[in-house]
């Protein structure tokens, strides 16, 4: 950023950055129009709308309008909560016998020492199925939404500014390896502490996506492309799925399994929890530098 | 009820915060502003469900040295519901990254109301035809 | 701990009204992320660790930067119709 730009770019701090009617852009002015700012390119932009004049009075009042609405809410939301069981008692109704029974049975049950592992991957398992689809499903519709981007592929210029910078290349070069063996961590320990499958398979994400940022595509693009992509998610959802599905042989009493609890406080124990902790890592961590790659090139 | 308001104070706020963020959907045209305010949103309930969860004086509800006595820990149950919410709550901000992005390829502007206007033109002058 | 998640709320709540008022979407962006950081905290502090982890993986960082690549995105959208129109 040139110099002129950045004292501009301070300045907008200062100029009506916090006024409240500025969500009505009906006479605003850009302050740094003229100030030879013109491509800064994250400005809202303003739009000169000459409308009629009735419109032109319902935008005046439409902001203050908006905020009384949001005041009524509030206070009804408020008198809402003063009638709630109050903030950390113990008899309030959510802690009932279905809590007793996950606390005092789950480790016994299921064998995580994370009841809350226990709870989203062994009694409440099609839940965390359905919601590994959703961010499957969500990954689908994001592809079919930007691959056909015109001009896919990274910027050249970009690329070289981002590649040459040592200082980048050497954070991530020490940063990387310990981010995705803290997320393998993180996934491993799902049943015996907080984590599991999610925030780790996050975790490797954004170490992928990092990587990505200081090494560029290519590296990467040699073990986890499209292909890979596909079968590697699909292997992870259908196993989610078949491991998951023995509950409608059993009559849904999916507690008792042929997979013994083991001993509690163990990594391998816990029946399923530590592969299923597994697959929905593997279909995290995929979606999330997947969503990445597409944004940034439109392809994965 | 002061005195109510003061003692369950996450509650309050998580509440305000969800006003808030319904403020900035009604208030900006933007396009991104309004997807902040919606994962303003998001994270508010998230926040007041988590509360609900919480226990004066008890930990979480992870089991320390085989005691299985339920006056010590949480309540599970919370956390198992929001921990769904945060990644769909993501998935869903992808999706409409995406169609932000879109949009913004077809129309040029991330502004609601001129989206609205020029579809609208257009509309007109596929009519004339 | 009652002062700090005094603090904590109250900065959650100022965080939220700047991202609502700040006019520059870039700088909404990030004070949404000092949001969800200040978040995955109080989760810390209503004994929900899984929570926090969750949040501060997936709110601060996935989320952010699928946001700034927008930002990004649209800028590069912008400076191609510009070099078109001239």
């Amino acid at each position: 950023m040139k110099k002129s730009n950045f004292l501009a770019w301070l300045k907008s701090w200062d100029a009506g950055e916090f006024d409240f009617t500025a969500a009505l852009p009906k006479d605003y002015t850009d302050p740094n129009a003229n100030a030879g700012n013109q491509d800064h390119p994250w400005k809202l932009e303003p739009v000169n709308r000459l409308e009629e004049g009735e419109l032109r009075s319902f935008r005046k009042s439409y902001p203050f309008f908006a905020v009384v609405l949001c005041g009524i809410m509030i206070s009804f939301l408020l008198l809402t909560v003063a009638n709630l069981p109050t903030y950390g008692s113990a008899d309030s109704p959510a802690h009932n016998e279905v809590m007793e029974r996950y606390v005092e049975k789950g480790m016994e049950e299921t064998g995580a020492v994370n009841v809350v592992a226990g709870v989203i991957l062994d009694y409440r398992a099609f839940d965390t199925l359905g919601e590994s689809h959703v961010l499957y499903t969500a990954a689908t519709a994001v592809f079919i939404l930007l691959l056909s981007l015109k001009g896919a592929g990274e910027p050249e210029q970009e690329k070289r500014i981002m590649q040459s910078d040592p200082l980048l290349k050497s954070t991530a070069r020490i940063i990387v390896p310990l981010v995705i063996v803290y997320g393998i961590y993180v996934i491993f320990n799902g049943h015996l502490g907080p984590g599991g499958g999610f925030s780790g398979g996050a975790v490797i994400g954004g170490g992928l996506i990092l990587y990505a940022i200081a090494f560029g595509f290519e590296p990467l693009d040699k073990f986890l492309n499209l292909k890979v992509y596909r079968i590697v998610v699909l292997c992870a959802l259908c196993f989610y799925s078949f491991a998951k599905c023995y509950s409608f042989f059993c009559g849904a009493n999916h507690l008792e399994t042929i997979f013994s609890p083991g001993t509690p406080g163990m990594i391998f124990s816990a029946g399923l929890i530590l592969p299923l902790n597994m697959a929905v890592g593997i279909v995290v961590a995929c979606t999330m530098y997947g969503f990445y790659s597409i944004f940034q090139r439109g392809r994965i | 009820m002061l005195q109510t308001l003061w003692n369950s104070r996450v509650n309050c706020i998580a509440v305000i915060l969800f006003a808030v963020g319904f403020a900035t959907l009604l208030l900006h045209r933007n396009l991104f502003k309004k997807i902040l305010g919606l994962n303003i949103m998001d994270t508010a309930s998230c926040l007041l469900l988590t509360s609900m969860g919480y226990i004066e004086g008890r930990t979480a509800p992870i089991i320390v040295d085989g005691v299985t006595d339920v006056e010590r820990y949480g309540n599970p149950l919370p956390a198992g519901l929001v921990l769904t919410g945060i990644v769909v709550s993501v998935s869903v901000t992808a999706v409409m990254l995406a169609l932000t992005v879109k949009l913004y390829e077809r129309y040029h502007t991330l502004d609601l109301d001129e989206i609205y206007m020029i579809a609208r033109q257009e509309e007109g002058k596929e009519g004339e035809k | 701990m009652d002062v700090i998640e005094l603090m904590l709320l109250l900065l959650l709540l100022v965080c939220g009204i700047a991202t609502c008022l700040s006019r520059n979407l870039l700088v909404s962006l990030v004070i949404f992320m000092a949001y969800s950081v200040m978040m995955s905290i109080v989760w810390v502090l209503l004994e929900a660790p899984d929570l926090a982890i969750t949040e501060a993986a997936v709110g601060a960082g996935v989320s952010s930067v699928l946001l700034f690549l927008t930002l990004k995105k649209i800028r590069d959208i912008r400076k191609k119709v510009q070099d078109e129109k001239k």
